[in-house]
């Protein structure tokens, strides 16, 4: 233990006198998304990670000249393995809450989220708490959406919680859910490919105030410099440049 | 890494509840298990190639894969096609519930009827060519001596079976069902304890596990008490003429 404790000091140390050498050197950040959240994040045929979270995770590295490696983390597990050193940041549309910021520190927003409920075509479904009293209501597991769903609907709605958005999808589809309730952005993406035609958004957006920002361990002095690089491409236009690849309008 | 106690108290009533679906899940996908199993023990121990090539490949096919791909077939697979979903079988394989029943149902089927048709070719001959010779027909030779020999028998490896089971049952949490593994999934996703809630769940499982043991325990006692020694104390007025010399000094 004591052996460990004098490592820890010992890299403290050499890692300070090497970014004190040298500010712009590279140091390597790992960085983990989900790699199940289209368009944010996802794998693409050759298993390799892409989306918005993944480029705007590369932009930023550009913008700090750091070293990056981007690795996939189930959603569930994600914040325990930040807290594990498995990695030092989370670029994965996280949501910055209450709850989260009580064991990892954020970064500045990156962009904006709403929810939004997603029916099918010509269901008629009032997503009012009276409308949707009764009905099944399907959200992914440890998201906005399904403490949303929880909190304000639990008690009159049947709330399913899925692993992925995707398996949501399937459920939705398979008449499993009368409604699904899920964050806009991904939600506008699955609405425009072949499975979502014949599915619509339903009433206005919930504006939950709701800021994405980039999960760093407690303390960590990362947030900051993540915060300053985005800044920075948000001035420059490559933000706005990866946005419209995804979407018609901006996200920030 | 912080550590809270009292998140566990304060969820352990949700836990309870997705403790009591695991049992549920347990005893009725055991219960179907068990009277699937039975037919398929006989077909398999059968001489006849057409008769025991069914439950063969059903064995083979249920052993041979995955629990949560099976159950992924049973409930996101099924659900793909219009024309399970317009048939009379849809309000039954709609609910998680009842897809984890079926899954669950079909698996430990397999793993049970290959158990079973060990233990009935295991009965000694001896005892069937002695229900022959009494004048016992097949079907009273299947009802009073293979099948309560057979489940003697199998009792202790079925035991097993179940226990493989209950762990098993934690997949139900994938296809939206809040089990024991699924309240602690769904309660650690928001409060991020994870250790503390899957500490608990353990703790929960183990004690179900003892539960589990001790029935099996019991109804081996009882139903293969002759196997057991029982030490009898030669009653002390016995006539001495009738005590045997080797055993009793």
């Amino acid at each position: 233990m004591k052996m460990r404790k004098l490592f820890a000091v010992a890299a403290l140390i050499a890692g300070s006198l090497v970014s004190a050498q040298s500010a712009t050197a590279g140091d390597k950040i790992r960085i983990a998304t989900e790699g199940a959240y289209a368009p944010f994040n996802m794998v693409d045929s050759n298993g390799e990670l892409i989306g918005f979270d993944v480029e705007i995770a590369k932009a930023l590295c550009a913008e700090m000249k750091a070293d990056c490696e981007i690795v996939a983390q189930d959603w569930d597990g994600i914040i325990p393995g930040l807290r594990a050193r498995k990695y030092d940041a989370i670029i994965a549309s996280m949501s910055i809450t209450e709850e989260r910021l009580r064991v990892v520190d954020f970064s500045e927003k990156y962009y904006s989220n709403v929810l939004a409920y997603v029916t099918k075509d010509g269901s008629n479904i009032e997503v009012t708490k009276a409308g949707l009293k009764g009905k099944t209501v399907g959200a992914q597991r440890a998201t906005i959406a399904g403490q949303f769903l929880e909190d304000n609907l639990g008690d009159v709605v049947d709330v399913k919680l899925y692993d992925t958005q995707d398996n949501a999808y399937l459920d939705l589809q398979a008449g499993r859910l009368d409604a699904l309730l899920s964050d806009k952005f991904p939600a506008f993406d699955w609405l425009r490919t072949e499975e979502g035609a014949g599915y619509a958004f339903t009433g206005e957006d919930i504006d939950i105030n709701d800021e994405i920002g980039i999960a760093v361990r407690k303390g960590d002095a990362l947030s900051g410099k993540f915060s300053t690089a985005i800044k920075a491409i948000v001035a420059d236009g490559t933000y706005a440049k990866i946005n419209e690849k995804y979407f018609p309008f901006s996200i920030y | 890494m912080s550590w809270e106690w009292g998140v566990i108290w304060q969820y352990l009533p949700r836990l309870l509840e997705g403790a009591w679906l695991t049992l549920e899940l347990v005893l009725v996908s055991g219960l179907i298990g068990i009277a699937l199993a039975i037919p398929l023990a006989l077909m398999r121990a059968s001489d006849n190639y057409w008769v025991k090539a069914l439950p063969f490949l059903y064995i083979y096919f249920f052993r041979g894969t995955p629990l949560l791909v099976q159950i992924f077939l049973v409930y996101y697979g099924a659900s793909q096609f219009d024309i399970i979903r317009e048939s009379i079988l849809w309000p039954v394989l709609k609910e998680a519930y009842w897809c984890a029943i079926i899954a669950f149902s079909l698996n430990t089927a397999a793993y049970s009827a290959e158990l079973f048709r060990s233990a009935i070719q295991a009965i000694p001959v001896g005892e069937l060519e002695a229900a022959e010779a009494v004048g016992m027909n097949r079907s009273l030779q299947i009802r009073r001596i293979v099948l309560p020999r057979a489940f003697g028998i199998a009792l202790p490896a079925y035991g097993n079976e179940v226990i493989l089971m209950l762990k098993g049952s934690a997949l139900a949490s994938t296809i939206t069902l809040l089990d024991l593994t699924g309240a602690a999934r769904t309660i650690s996703a928001r409060s991020y304890t994870n250790m503390e809630m899957y500490l608990a769940a353990g703790v929960i499982y183990l004690a179900i596990s003892a539960l589990i043991i001790g029935l099996f325990r019991f109804m081996e006692y009882r139903f293969n008490r002759y196997q057991y020694y029982n030490h009898v104390d030669t009653p002390k007025d016995l006539d001495p003429q009738l005590r045997d010399p080797h055993i009793d000094r």
